[in-house]
């Protein structure tokens, strides 16, 4: 059977199993839902005329679901199925490696489409979000998740090398996507942050993503109170490419099935 | 050279790790449709070895064909070679949530010549087990879905580590009986073990490895000389328990039948146990 095949049937294995672990199910769809309403019920300010802060708020969690669904769960679960003992398994069959890769893309792009769907449902019924008008916008968004999810994925799968173990995993991970966070403005206004804050977090993707989905869900206007006074698309993207290409090559290199 | 007919082929096998020698200088062949079995302490290097076979470790230096490919990178293709191989691993504990025949049926996609799921799941055992999602199974019968997975894909080699570890005597007859049959339809298989019954059961031929070389191959029979060593003949006489060992057990009994003029108290003639022979050979008796 064809690489691209067995990628898709990976995939669907993975949802499969993905759905019946409630607890994970629960906790990373759930979750973002479950801040958006805290913040959104804490900070009713408005940040410039007509943007209020929970608008601001649910353009970072959807960067930040990307960020979650991918990196986050990937570079989790990853190195626990290495620990026991499935991925080495796995490699002992005549299934090749991008199959597998594939059957993660495809498992973090459903989850984190549903999410999606999730906090913009939650956020236009909830708290006043406007779902963009324009095809354009659309087509931007959609061109937002499928790079950053991409990246997202194989990030997660280069950073799986870095736990020890499955159970150790999460105490690495969990902690820089939250420091993240609170860098790349999903918490605070970016513009907001020191200077030094802002430079740091310019040089990974999530705070990219966050600016460029608040080019699709606030005004466009609102672009002048950017940091930059402008949402910097063309940079988004070519910065975005590449972590993709840094991220490509890690999972080829360093991907391990076992620990030896 | 290694020969390009055997099915495994091993010619001076080494790896270290930490300048700690696992494997020095290991040779081994292996038959195609034969079981070969690996008997060895832990420590002695049977992992190391096998492991190499299967390709899931680099060697130091050596030469190392399985059915004519050096594992480590097969000319054929990595992924055209693992089609023809199928390995249990000693210890594999998925998450589980998925089910017996939904596994088997996914792991079948990634072979060419798989076999029908459903039946191999009969084979192992595991009918009634068969919508039972993975966490809900024993120990027993996890490892006969492991071995399951292995042979799903109709291998022309097997490897099996430790297979039956945790079974009950029952599941080893069956699990016995399931291999025998894979050899009978050709598949060459190689084993480790700790249990020496079940190599004396099964195998057409035994290697003991200790520190990392192999120190004998022969068949179970002829282990260490099993065939052939001294007799050991035991009974009793004037309230004591007596025994001798000799190499003509037939004329020793002969001549204590005379001295008693009939039947010898106690009278019993053994050879030594495959353990015997084995616990000699690694230095442990």
């Amino acid at each position: 059977m064809s690489i691209l095949k067995l990628g898709a049937l990976r995939g669907q294995l993975e949802i499969k199993e993905f759905l019946r672990q409630r607890e994970s199910v629960v906790f990373t769809l759930a979750f973002p839902v479950i801040l958006l309403f805290i913040f959104g019920s804490v900070f009713k300010n408005t940040i410039a005329p007509g943007v209020t802060f929970s608008q601001y708020f649910v353009a970072g969690m959807v960067a930040s679901g990307l960020v979650n669904t991918g990196f986050q769960q990937l570079a989790i679960a990853i190195p626990m199925s290495r620990d026991l003992g499935t991925l080495k398994r796995l490699r002992g069959t005549p299934m090749s490696p991008i199959s597998y890769f594939i059957g993660k893309a495809i498992v973090v792009t459903a989850s984190m489409l549903f999410q999606v769907a999730l906090l913009l449902g939650f956020g236009a019924l909830l708290f006043g979000l406007h779902l963009p008008t324009s095809g354009i916008l659309w087509l931007r968004f959609t061109w937002l998740i499928l790079l950053g999810s991409a990246c997202s994925t194989v990030l997660g799968i280069a950073f799986s090398s870095v736990p020890k173990s499955g159970r150790g995993a999460s105490a690495v991970v969990s902690p820089i996507v939250i420091v993240l966070q609170f860098l790349s403005g999903v918490f605070f206004v970016f513009s907001d942050l020191p200077k030094w804050m802002q430079d740091i977090a310019a040089l990974f993707p999530l705070k990219w993503l966050t600016q460029g989905m608040r080019s699709v869900f606030l005004p466009s206007d609102f672009a002048m109170k950017e940091a930059a006074h402008s949402w910097e698309l063309g940079k988004t993207a070519l910065i975005l490419v590449i972590w993709l290409i840094i991220g490509t090559l890690l999972s080829i290199r360093t991907f391990k099935w076992s620990e030896e | 050279m290694t020969s390009q007919h055997a099915a495994i082929s091993v010619k001076g096998l080494r790896k270290s790790y930490a300048g700690k020698d696992a494997v020095a200088g290991l040779d081994l062949e292996v038959a195609k449709g034969e079981i070969f079995a690996i008997l060895g302490p832990n420590g002695a290097g049977k992992t190391t070895t096998v492991e190499i076979l299967e390709g899931y470790r680099k060697r130091d230096s050596g030469e190392v064909l399985v059915l004519g490919e050096d594992p480590e990178n097969p000319h054929s293709g990595e992924l055209h070679w693992r089609n023809r191989i199928g390995i249990v691993l000693q210890s594999v504990n998925d998450a589980g949530d998925l089910s017996v025949s939904e596994t088997l049926h996914h792991y079948a996609h990634y072979y060419s010549h798989a076999k029908d799921p459903d039946s191999v799941i009969g084979l192992v055992g595991l009918s009634e087990k068969k919508d039972a999602k993975i966490a809900t199974l024993s120990g027993g019968q996890r490892r006969r879905l492991d071995v399951a997975l292995g042979i799903i894909g109709s291998p022309e080699i097997l490897f099996l580590d430790e297979p039956t570890t945790g079974f009950d005597p029952e599941a080893r007859r069956a699990f016995w009986e399931l291999i025998r049959t894979l050899r009978d339809e050709g598949t060459t298989i190689l084993l480790t073990t700790h249990y020496l019954d079940e190599a004396e059961a099964l195998a057409d031929r035994v290697a003991v490895i200790n520190k990392g070389l192999v120190i004998e191959v022969a068949s179970p029979e002829l282990l260490g000389g099993r065939a052939t060593a001294s007799a050991t003949v035991s009974w009793s006489e004037g309230g004591n328990s007596r025994s001798e060992e000799t190499d003509s057990p037939t004329r020793f009994v002969q001549d204590l039948a005379t001295r008693f003029k009939g039947e010898i108290p106690d009278l019993a003639i053994s050879r030594p146990s495959l353990e015997d022979i084995y616990l000699r050979m690694i230095g442990e008796a």
